[in-house]
This record gives C-alpha cells, sequence and structure tokens, in this order.
C-alpha cells in the first residue's frame, strides 16, 4: 500500500521534506488551491482558492446551483476535482479515495440507514475503524448525549422526527472525531423554530468538540449567526470571504450586498471628489455625499449600497437626504418595512424601528443616512477601496 | 346525502374499484366457491358426478402418497426456481440500476422484448436447444466432445430452464424497482464513514434491496409451482408438475371433483406460502421502514 494511503484516524507524522508550509499547528485544516470542477464540459466551479483554520466554522453561502454542494462533495471525495489541489491537514488528498478521507458528512435529507436503529447508524464510522465493542457503546452514547436524545438507541429512524433525525445524523458524524465536519443544508428540511434550536445546538457541539466545520446554506441568516468565515459565492467562484460583520458592512461586490440582506443599490456619478467624501448625484435625481476611501474621478459611474437598516425616517440631522411615497409597508411590530419610490426608477427598502404611526402607503416621506453609512462600488459592482 | 362530492369521498372511491370488484367476484370468487363446493361431490365414472355429498375426494387426497410426492416436487421445483431466479437476476438489475448509461430505458426495454412473443412459442424454443437434434447436441457431437446426444430435454432440469427463462424478467424487475428506491446519499453517506464500495453494498445497497428480492423470490415460487405449459412442453411424464396432475385428473380421466380437490389444494398451499412469507419475512415491515 502507498504510504499515503494509510489509516486517516490519527496525525501520521509527516515525512521530512513533504511539510514545506509550516508546522502542522499553523496549518490549515482544508485547504483548496486553484480547484476546478466539472461535471463533463459543465464547469460548476472555477479559480476556488480557500483556506480553512483549524477548529473554525467557514460556511458557504449562495444561492441555488453556485457550487455548495458540488465544493463539499470534493472535500468528502464524492465528485473529482479537475484542475487544482484540495490538501486536508496538509496532506494533499487528490489520490485518497473516500473512504479514507476521515470526514464526517451530514445532508440535507439526514441520510440515516433506515434499516438500522439509532445505535447501530451513530456506531457505524466506528465500526470500520477497528474501535473495540465496549469502546464503541462509549463513544456512541456519549455522541447521544451531547445531541440531546440519550436512550433512544434503540428506535429506527423512521421513529424519530425531522429534528430528531438530524440530531442522530449529526451524532452519526461526529461520533468518530473526523478531521473536518461537512454539513450540506442540514436545517433546510426543519421547520423555523426547529431551525434556531438546532442552529443553536450545532454551533454548541461544533463549539464544544473544537472540530473544523464547514456549512453550507443559502440562508443568510444562518451564516452570519453561525459563521466565524463566510465565503460567498456565486455562479461557481468566491465573491467575498470574510466574518460576518465584514461581509454584511463592507460588501465587496454588488452581488455580495444584494444577496445578503438585499441592500439598496443607487446609481449615480461622482459630482466632486475630495481625498476622503464624495458627492454623487443620484439617478433618482438626489444627491449625496458619502465617506470615499480615496479621490475619484469627477463623471465616474458608482453605485451607493445602503443597507436597509441604515436609512432613517424623518427630517433628522443625519448628513444625506432623500423623500419618496411608500409602496408599500411590511408592518412587523418592533419595526416596520417600507418600499419607496425615491424617483428616476429606483425603489428602496427603509427597514426602520417604529416611532408614532408608521407611513401609509402612498404618502410621501423624507428619509436619510450617513455619510459613512454606506459602501461605494465602482462601475463593475466591485468595492471602492 | 344533500352532500357535495369531494376529492377524497369515499364513495368516490368505491364507484372507483367496483368494476375491479365486480369482475374479482364474478370470475374468481365465483369458480373458486363452486370448485370449493365440486370437491364435496361423488364421483360416478368418468365424465359423470353426482352431487351428494362425500368426503372421499378430500380422504384419498389426505391418505395417497401418490399426490404428496407431486406436491412435494413441485414446491422443491418451484423454490429451486426462485433460488436460481433471485441469483441470477440480481446482477443484472443492480447493473441496470448502477450503469451511468445513458439511456436507461433501453436496458429495461430489453427486459420486456421476450414478453412481444407468445410464452408457448418461447418454451417450444428450448426443444430447439436442448433436444436431441438440438444445438447444444449438435455443437458437441460435431466437435466430437460427446459420441450420444445427451438428454437434456424432457428432463425436470429442461422445465427448471424454461421455469427460469419464463420468470427472470419478473425478478429483474422486483429487484430493480426497489434498488431504484434506494436513496444513493445512504451510500455516499457509508462511503464516507469508512466503507469501500463493497462493504457499502453489503450494509447499505443489499439489505435495502431485500424487499424487492424477496417479493420477486414468492413471485418466482408461487408462478413456478402453479405453472402447467412448461413442464408440459419440456418435462417427460415423470417431471410433471402439481398442474399437469390436475389437468389429467379433469381432463384426462375426466373426474371433476378429484380435480377441483386437487386444484383447492395448490390454490390454499400457495396461498398459505405467500401469507406466511409476506408475514415472516417482514416485507411489510422493511417497506414500512423506507417509508420513514
Ligand atoms: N451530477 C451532476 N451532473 C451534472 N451537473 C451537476 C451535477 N451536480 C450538480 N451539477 C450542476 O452543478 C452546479 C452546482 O451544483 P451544486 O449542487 O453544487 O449547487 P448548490 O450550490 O449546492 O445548490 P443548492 O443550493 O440548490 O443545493 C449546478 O448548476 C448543477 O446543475
Ligand atoms: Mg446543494
Amino acid at each position: 500500500m502507498p504510504d499515503t494511503l494509510q489509516s486517516t484516524q490519527t496525525p501520521r507524522p509527516v515525512p521530512a521534506g513533504a511539510d514545506l508550509s509550516g508546522n502542522r499547528a499553523t496549518q490549515p485544516a482544508v485547504e483548496f488551491r486553484d480547484v476546478e470542477i466539472a461535471y463533463g464540459k459543465f464547469v460548476a466551479v472555477r479559480d476556488f482558492s480557500l483556506a480553512i483554520a483549524k477548529g473554525s466554522f467557514v460556511t458557504l453561502l449562495g444561492p441555488s446551483g453556485c457550487g455548495k454542494t458540488t465544493i463539499l462533495r470534493s472535500i468528502a471525495g464524492l465528485v473529482d476535482i479537475t484542475k487544482g489541489r484540495i490538501s486536508i491537514g496538509g496532506r494533499r488528498v487528490d489520490d485518497v479515495p473516500i473512504y479514507k478521507r476521515n470526514i464526517g458528512l451530514v445532508f440535507q435529507s439526514y441520510a440515516l440507514f433506515p434499516h438500522k436503529n439509532v445505535f447501530d447508524n451513530v456506531a457505524f464510522g466506528l465500526k470500520y475503524r477497528n474501535v473495540s465493542k465496549a469502546e464503541i457503546a462509549r463513544k456512541v452514547g456519549r455522541a447521544l448525549e451531547m445531541v440531546r436524545l440519550p436512550g433512544s438507541e434503540k428506535k429506527l429512524p423512521s421513529q424519530l422526527s425531522g429534528g430528531q433525525q438530524q440530531r442522530i445524523a449529526l451524532a452519526r458524524a461526529i461520533v468518530f472525531e473526523p478531521e473536518v465536519l461537512l454539513l450540506d443544508e442540514p436545517l433546510s428540511a426543519l421547520d423555523a423554530n426547529m431551525r434556531e434550536e438546532m442552529r443553536v445546538e450545532i454551533k454548541k457541539i461544533q463549539r464544544e468538540t473544537g472540530i473544523t466545520a464547514i456549512f453550507v446554506t443559502h440562508d443568510q441568516e444562518e451564516a452570519l449567526s453561525m459563521s466565524d468565515r463566510i465565503v460567498v459565492m456565486n455562479a461557481g467562484s468566491i465573491e467575498q470571504i470574510g466574518t460576518p460583520e465584514e461581509v454584511y458592512d463592507t460588501p465587496a461586490t454588488a452581488f455580495v450586498a444584494d444577496f445578503l440582506g438585499k441592500a439598496n443599490m443607487l446609481a449615480g456619478k461622482v459630482s466632486a471628489s475630495t481625498g476622503t467624501t464624495a458627492t454623487i448625484s443620484l439617478a433618482a435625481g438626489q444627491s449625496a455625499t458619502v465617506v470615499s476611501p480615496r479621490p475619484l474621478a469627477v463623471g465616474d459611474a458608482v453605485t451607493v449600497v445602503v443597507r436597509p437598516q441604515k436609512l432613517s425616517v424623518g427630517k433628522e440631522q443625519t448628513s444625506n437626504h432623500l423623500s419618496g411615497r411608500v409602496l408599500s409597508t411590511s408592518y412587523l411590530g418592533g419595526s416596520v418595512i417600507y418600499e419607496i419610490d425615491i424617483g428616476g426608477g429606483t425603489m428602496v427598502r427603509c427597514h426602520t424601528a417604529i416611532n408614532g404611526k408608521p407611513a401609509r402607503e402612498g404618502e410621501v416621506i423624507d428619509l436619510g443616512f450617513e455619510c459613512d453609512g454606506c459602501v461605494l462600488l465602482d462601475a463593475n459592482g466591485r468595492r471602492i477601496s | 346525502m344533500t352532500k357535495g362530492w369531494t376529492l377524497y369521498d369515499p364513495r368516490l372511491a368505491w364507484m372507483l374499484v367496483a368494476p375491479v370488484l365486480l369482475l374479482l367476484v364474478v370470475f374468481l370468487l365465483l369458480p373458486i366457491a363452486m370448485m370449493a363446493v365440486y370437491t364435496f361431490f361423488t364421483f360416478v365414472t368418468a365424465g359423470v358426478e353426482e352431487s351428494t355429498l362425500t368426503l372421499a375426494n378430500w380422504r384419498e387426497f389426505l391418505t395417497d402418497s401418490y399426490y404428496h410426492g407431486f406436491l412435494l416436487k413441485t414446491l422443491r421445483v418451484g423454490a429451486m426456481t426462485a433460488v436460481i431466479c433471485g441469483v441470477l437476476g440480481y446482477f443484472p438489475a443492480y447493473f441496470i440500476w448502477a450503469t451511468s448509461f445513458k439511456h436507461k430505458w433501453m436496458l429495461l426495454l430489453l427486459l420486456i422484448v421476450p414478453f412481444w412473443i407468445s410464452f408457448t412459442i418461447r418454451t417450444f424454443s428450448w426443444i430447439n436447444i436442448l433436444g436431441e437434434q438440438g444445438v447444444i447436441n449438435v455443437a458437441l457431437l460435431r466437435m466430437g466432445i460427446i459420441d450420444e446426444p445427451l438428454r437434456m430435454l424432457y428432463t425436470e432440469f429442461a422445465v427448471i430452464v424454461g421455469l427460469v427463462h419464463f420468470l427472470l424478467p419478473y425478478m429483474i424487475l422486483n429487484v430493480y424497482v426497489s434498488l431504484e428506491s434506494i436513496d444513493r446519499t445512504l451510500i455516499a453517506a457509508a462511503r464516507s464513514m469508512g466503507c469501500t464500495g463493497a462493504q457499502a453494498f453489503r450494509e447499505v445497497t443489499l439489505p435495502l434491496s431485500l424487499p424487492g428480492l424477496a417479493a420477486g423470490l414468492l413471485l418466482c415460487f408461487v408462478l413456478a409451482a402453479g405453472s402447467y405449459v412448461t413442464p408440459q412442453l419440456l418435462g417427460s411424464g415423470r417431471d410433471a408438475l402439481f398442474g399437469n396432475l390436475i389437468y389429467d385428473t379433469i381432463m384426462g380421466q375426466l373426474n371433476w371433483p378429484m380435480g377441483a380437490t386437487l386444484s383447492i389444494v395448490l390454490f390454499v398451499v400457495l396461498g398459505i406460502f405467500a401469507a406466511i412469507y409476506t408475514r415472516y419475512m417482514g416485507m411489510s415491515q422493511i417497506v414500512k421502514g423506507l417509508g420513514g
């Protein structure tokens, strides 16, 4: 057997010369370098480079069909990559078959074995790792406690609720202490309440075990609330990598701004610029002065990105003012979302706390935003920095 | 009853099954009931019976080992045929399921192609293959491997070959359908937890396809044990099955009461087998498990 194919359970001492990128402790748990994955002629993922730190919780976020599942499957070895390389724990895995990669997988559809009871499901990975019977029983018991389903060993998956099945799937994936835990939209089949509960639980278990987790979702709330880092993907490539705050507050592209939180995009042209601010005359007819990270050429097309939460209602002392006709009002109890036509065919969304009575549809209201409450994108939709 | 009709109205359901129910009652239940009554009639002479009720037919069946021998042999041939079909049928079913060939439907169509030719003609074709002047014997004689034609036709072997030929597509389809119902992410899950391809097959694919295999075995067993044409054409008198015995009793000896008794025996025995099998193979259990 070639050396590289040996058991992946315990980190093997790295042969001298094989480890060129530093010592193991600082090595990323998973690393992609210029990976491309194609299904036949169709390229599902391209130019994908990403390093995932040990013990971190990383989310792949993107719309349906952008290649999130494909990336997960490539880590697990369920699809072959066509270019580049993938390393797990500093070890290149292109030639390591799936069953030797030591990966925990949680599927959207749970994928519990319907003909095996909970104990046999959870024990499955241990059975193929030369673990003694007593040790298996102990580890399974502990994993079930961790997912708060102790005593369910004898039940069949069909006798459990969706949330319980997903917990068992999680227990099954972590029980053999894999190097990486991959979760493919594990919450999307659950109802809203259950989803929030499981969110907290998954996060807690990940922290307790210190396992490196890669989580796939197209739900921005899940991504923002759970992740250490978010990888925003679109059409097979990475749009932005960053902490939840970074991707939300400073979207790198128009796609990220729109996909995370449906930001308002105000198109316009630079009419004046100093070193730190720029005045933009908006297509909607108004003009706004905003903080600019660098001087801009007068006449350049730019887009001002303003979060719905950064728009305030009323004639307040904000540095920029807009006004428009309310198209719709969604009352949410503590807050309200307006859709407002500010002219020039531009529609903005404003999510604000309620003071007094919410505005009615058809009413004309004043809006404002601070000069530093926005991000500027250039003509190609990239953030100006 | 002024209530309007709804989509799941029980009245509508009854109306929809009524034609089938009627058909079953008139053409299945009634004839069987009449047969059951016939078993108690008195046989006088060939072609003549009286409606005087008697237990003579049943006594004869229960005491005469001639009949028991036929029954056991029929069950044995049925079981052998079913097992051979299972062993031979699983692989093509697995292949059709596992292949990445784009036009899978064509492979499935190939399974049905034999049904376009009359069953009797398909059975006759074995005479040209296994007979003394058949392909195999002629070829072996020409090559000088044998001096005398082998006796293959009109043996139990020929009967089983004919039955397997007839029943294999049923087995393949049954297994294929249950394979097709397996969620393929289960296999990916097993592989990711450390199974080789073969281990994943043993842990996941095989157990989850067992309901289809079990259903196929039952179907093949019942159809083989109840067969009549195949042993008639491919077997000698000694290789006759219970169905041929019934035919002979009714059409040859014109002993209708005894023929009716034997028919009911076969019907009940196969029915009991099917019932016990379904109950204890836990088919419904497995199916339920899959439903979750
Ligand atoms: N087996 C396959 N053969 C061919 N194309 C595929 C295959 N699997 C996925 N694709 C294509 O690759 C692209 C990425 O698929 P992938 O499943 O990775 O998307 P995703 O981001 O996980 O989407 P979703 O959120 O809907 O799960 C899609 O356009 C899809 O049509
Ligand atoms: Mg997916």
